[in-house]
């Protein structure tokens, strides 16, 4: 500050000086900053989408209409995802079917029914925990209990029991902040028309919170979709060369559970496992069926953040 | 019969209207609890599984060769069960991962929630939970079949199968997160601070470094501790391209299997449940859920402290 | 509709020099009667002191008092809003005439309280649903199916409510799409359609603008033909227009309770006079 001998300077010109020298040197830092973000950012994303770019080039040009209705195979050219998109749809069928349900629930539970109180604090720790649980924590957790523990098997039931598990934090949390951004008036005017506690939940609570528990449910099902880790634990086989039982059919009762316990594959596990092949063109296949698997969780976040988007402006309004 | 007129609240009660209301109202109220203990159902089912399926293994070895054993044998004749080696990995590639995202997540954090206009940051938001979206084993893909090549051609000596590359893209993959919890704990640091700051004549990088990130600090610390623990319990990265080899080094151009991807491996061999090494992955798996736990714990804290604050 | 300001102007000249509304129904029945009633918040604020007053049938009682006096307080005993956040509690009791049932009694079920006692709040908080389903919404909570029935008692409450003509074009339209004015007297019409005992109006019209307030005015006179109605109100001149009775509250206790004639013209607590004569509060 005081570097400049200026004997016959006043202090008060001294000290503006000073000040405009230390405005300009704030505005370049300021500058660098901005920069920095920018750059930065722009590295991170850059990289992201020339991953993301490489692998669409690598791998688009091998999905055609026999890559998707083939099984996998040894040879390279003639393999194709149909176990493993088939098996994806129907455990996240049973995942939604079981995740949903039970995290809207506990959600509700934990924002309009519970006491503050030591329960209702060790099981909000707890689901914040839960969402941190390593994925395949919950490939072992499914491990010991469903598999060895209930002798339930290797099969879709355990798959989507345990992604649902999985998800249920998401779902649990999303359905929290979505229930409590419903105004305290329209509640309180349900309640004081006479209806109890179920009925508000039910006809007012449920309703008005369903576009922010669907973001939630959707976004928990895109992390379901391309979870590995906790399938491969479990046992999941990797060679699967046929389909399980159609979940509909033409005799009655025309839905049948039989394929809640076979085996399968996923899109994920069928991914790594070309990953894993010394061959090239094994790579080729794991490109593909990463363009498809990432089609799908970008289209599914897409889809949530288009509902949030819409729910915000609606607010606004 | 379907009533003619509206019922008033003594015909309400005398038709049992309200009481089977009433029932079905405390029949949800106790299924909804039963679907909240659930969660706390599943910490104790993983709990009880880690620590009884371990059971055996740590009757069979001391706690305190497992924790300071350097060799990690379980399937040579004559098995060697030190963590070491696995650990040493682990925390090598979370390393690796902080050390891109703390930097780049601070910096992006800062530039989002102090200089972006709205509308970057409208754009930035979702943008970013995209990339939280995209699956790890695709992650994998990049790390071992596109990044790793293309270093191999700048770093000497870095191995087709390494730590570093994993490392780096970990750091990558857990950067979206980090920003967006970091970025909505500066957010929240009141406007009427950033005023009174101002108003003192700081400029931007002033306020953002002597008053946001100091107001923000425990709700930051908190991100990038959370980040940390999805480093540490990160797979599918790990098995694809960091290897399945225990390998006890300080070299990140060499390769190393962590934690995660060990009970990958055993996962996917033929190791009959039961044995002495197929109970490793619960005693490791053991490990790992403690770590994780201490810093989910962790950062639990820091973030309620946080949001108490303001 | 477009003279209604003009109408009441004429009426704001003749009360003046004569009470506000012609002190019928002197006799009217007891409705309902609060004693000695205590209310303390969660936190352990004690809003209503000692209060005891009585609610007489078919007339239209005014709370008023300054802010913070435990009016709203006292109206949200009556259909026990204060139940939903939990740590409340009420000494004394709240009794429903003919049946002399204490509605805060330790046997009594807010629920079947609510089901007996209708409520209107501060600021109009229809369904984020169709006008229709609105004003039905209360009926599906006691389990009425029948569409006819339905259909029928919405007109009449849409009608009670002197909203019919204005929305009878578009009930599947959603409840957002009304003015501030129409969305109160919807949740007006909505609150009457089961038909309650008592109707409690929270402040109705202080989100509102000049002419709703005059319109939801006219429609409260109108329905004390009919039913007891509890209003809470900040704004004096509207308790002098509408209200049969009217209670003046301070700082939690009820400092005067009489017809509101004679509180707007000769109160016999100094506090009141002050509080009316604008003085203070």
């Amino acid at each position: 500050m005081a570097f400049t001998s200026s004997g016959n300077l006043s202090s008060a010109e001294m000290s503006t000086r000073d000040a405009i020298g230390a405005v300009n040197r704030a505005k370049r830092i300021d500058k660098i900053f901005a920069v920095g973000g920018i750059l930065v950012m722009v590295i991170a994303m850059g990289l992201l989408f020339a991953l993301i770019g490489d692998l669409v080039v690598r791998g688009l040009g091998r999905i055609d209409y026999d890559f998707l209705t083939s099984f996998p195979s040894r040879r390279a050219e003639r393999a194709g995802i149909l176990s493993a998109w088939v098996g994806s749809i129907l455990v996240m069928l049973t995942t939604a079917f079981l995740a949903i349900p039970v995290g809207v629930a506990a959600g509700l539970y934990l924002e309009e029914y519970a006491r503050k109180g030591w329960l209702s604090n060790i099981i909000e720790i707890n689901v914040s925990n839960l969402a941190g649980v390593p994925s395949i924590i919950y490939g072992l957790l499914a491990l010991g209990l469903f598999v060895y523990g209930l002798d339930l098997g290797k099969t879709i039931l355990v798959a989507g029991m345990t992604l649902g598990l999985l998800i249920l934090p998401i779902v649990i949390v999303s359905t929290r902040e979505a229930v409590r951004a419903i105004p305290r008036v329209i509640k309180e005017g349900a309640y004081g028309l006479g209806a109890d506690q179920w009925q508000v939940m039910w006809h007012y609570i449920i309703p008005a919170a369903r576009p922010g528990i669907l973001t939630g449910a959707i976004v928990g099902l895109s992390r379901a979709i391309g979870e590995t880790a906790p399938i491969i634990t479990i046992g999941a086989l990797t060679f699967i060369a046929f389909l399980p039982p159609a979940p509909v059919s033409g005799d009655f009762p025309f839905i049948n559970f039989d394929w809640l316990t076979d085996g399968f594959t996923v899109l994920p596990i069928q991914m790594f496992n070309w990953i894993s092949r010394p061959q090239a063109d094994f790579h080729v296949n794991a490109a593909a069926t990463g363009v498809v698997l990432m089609a799908l969780t970008l289209s599914l976040n897409g889809i949530a953040i288009w509902i949030r988007y819409r729910l915000r402006r609606e607010h606004h309004n | 019969m379907a009533p003619t007129r509206i019922p008033n609240a003594t015909e309400l009660v005398a038709s049992g209207f309200v009481a089977r209301r009433k029932l079905l109202s405390r029949v949800m109220s106790v299924l909804l609890f039963l679907c909240a203990a659930l969660s706390v159902f599943v910490t104790t089912a993983i709990v009880v599984i880690l620590v009884s399926e371990s059971w055996e293994f740590f009757a069979q070895v001391s706690i305190i060769d497992f924790l300071t054993g350097t060799m990690w044998t379980p399937v040579f004749a004559n098995p060697q069960f030190g963590v070491l080696p696995l650990l040493l990995a682990t925390l090598q590639t979370a390393a690796l991962a902080m050390m891109i995202a703390v930097p780049m997540g601070l910096l992006m954090s800062i530039y989002l929630s102090e200089y972006a206009n709205p509308k970057v940051r409208e754009i930035m938001k979702p943008a970013l939970e995209l990339l939280e979206a995209v699956p790890t084993v695709v992650y994998g893909y990049f790390a071992l079949l596109v990044m790793t090549p293309f270093l191999q051609k700048f770093i000497p000596g870095l191995a087709g199968i390494n730590l570093l590359v994993p490392g780096i893209i970990l750091g990558i993959m857990i950067l979206p997160y980090v920003v967006s919890v970091s970025e909505d704990a500066m957010r929240a640091v009141p406007n009427g601070l950033r005023e009174g700051a101002y108003a003192l004549g700081m400029s931007k990088w002033q306020v953002a470094l002597r008053v946001v990130v100091p107001g923000a600090f425990s709700g930051i610390t908190a991100a990038f501790i959370l980040g940390m623990s999805r480093a540490v319990g990160e797979t599918m990265v790990l098995a694809i391209a960091a290897g399945q080899n225990p390998n006890l080094t300080f070299d990140p151009r060499e390769g190393a299997a962590t934690i995660t991807a060990y009970i990958v491996q055993v996962s996917l061999g033929d190791l009959p449940h039961g044995s002495l090494a197929y109970s490793t992955i619960f005693s490791t798996g053991l490990v790992l859920f403690i770590m994780t736990l201490g810093f989910n714990l962790a950062g639990f804290y820091l973030r309620k402290r946080f949001r108490e604050a303001y | 509709m477009t003279n209604m300001p003009d109408k009441r102007a004429a009426e704001a000249t003749t009360d003046a020099d004569q009470p506000p509304i012609p002190p019928r129904k002197e006799k009217a029945p007891l409705r309902a009667r609060v004693e000695n009633l205590n209310f303390y918040y969660a936190d352990g604020f004690q809003a209503l002191r000692n209060v005891s007053m009585p609610i007489l049938d078919r007339q239209v009682t005014a709370l008023i008092g300054p802010s913070g006096c435990g009016k709203s307080t006292l109206l949200r005993c009556y259909n026990r809003m204060h139940d939903l956040y939990p740590g409340n509690r009420y000494e004394g009791s709240v009794i429903l005439e003919p049946e002399g049932e204490n509605l805060i009694g330790p046997d009594a079920d807010p629920v079947l309280v609510r089901l007996r006692i209708g409520m209107v709040f501060q600021k109009p908080n229809p369904f984020p649903k169709s006008i229709y389903e609105n004003v039905a919404a209360g009926l599906r909570v006691r389990g009425v199916r029948n569409r006819a029935l339905i259909d029928e008692a919405v007109e009449t409450a849409l009608r009670r409510a002197a909203i019919w003509d204005e929305v009878k074009d578009r009930l599947d339209g959603s409840a957002y799409d009304m003015s501030g004015g129409q969305q109160q007297r919807l949740c007006i019409a909505r609150a009457l359609a089961p038909n309650p005992e008592i109707l409690l109006l929270d402040e109705p019209t202080s989100a509102l603008d000049p002419i709703a307030t005059a319109k939801v005015e006219d429609l409260v006179q109108e329905l004390s033909k009919d039913v007891t109605v509890v209003i809470v109100t900040h704004n004096m001149q509207q308790a002098a227009r509408i209200s049969n009775r009217t209670a003046f509250m301070h700082i939690g206790q009820l400092m005067e309770f009489d017809e509101t004639s004679k509180i707007f013209t000769n109160p016999s607590h100094p506090r009141t006079e002050a509080y009316i004569t604008g003085r203070y509060g």
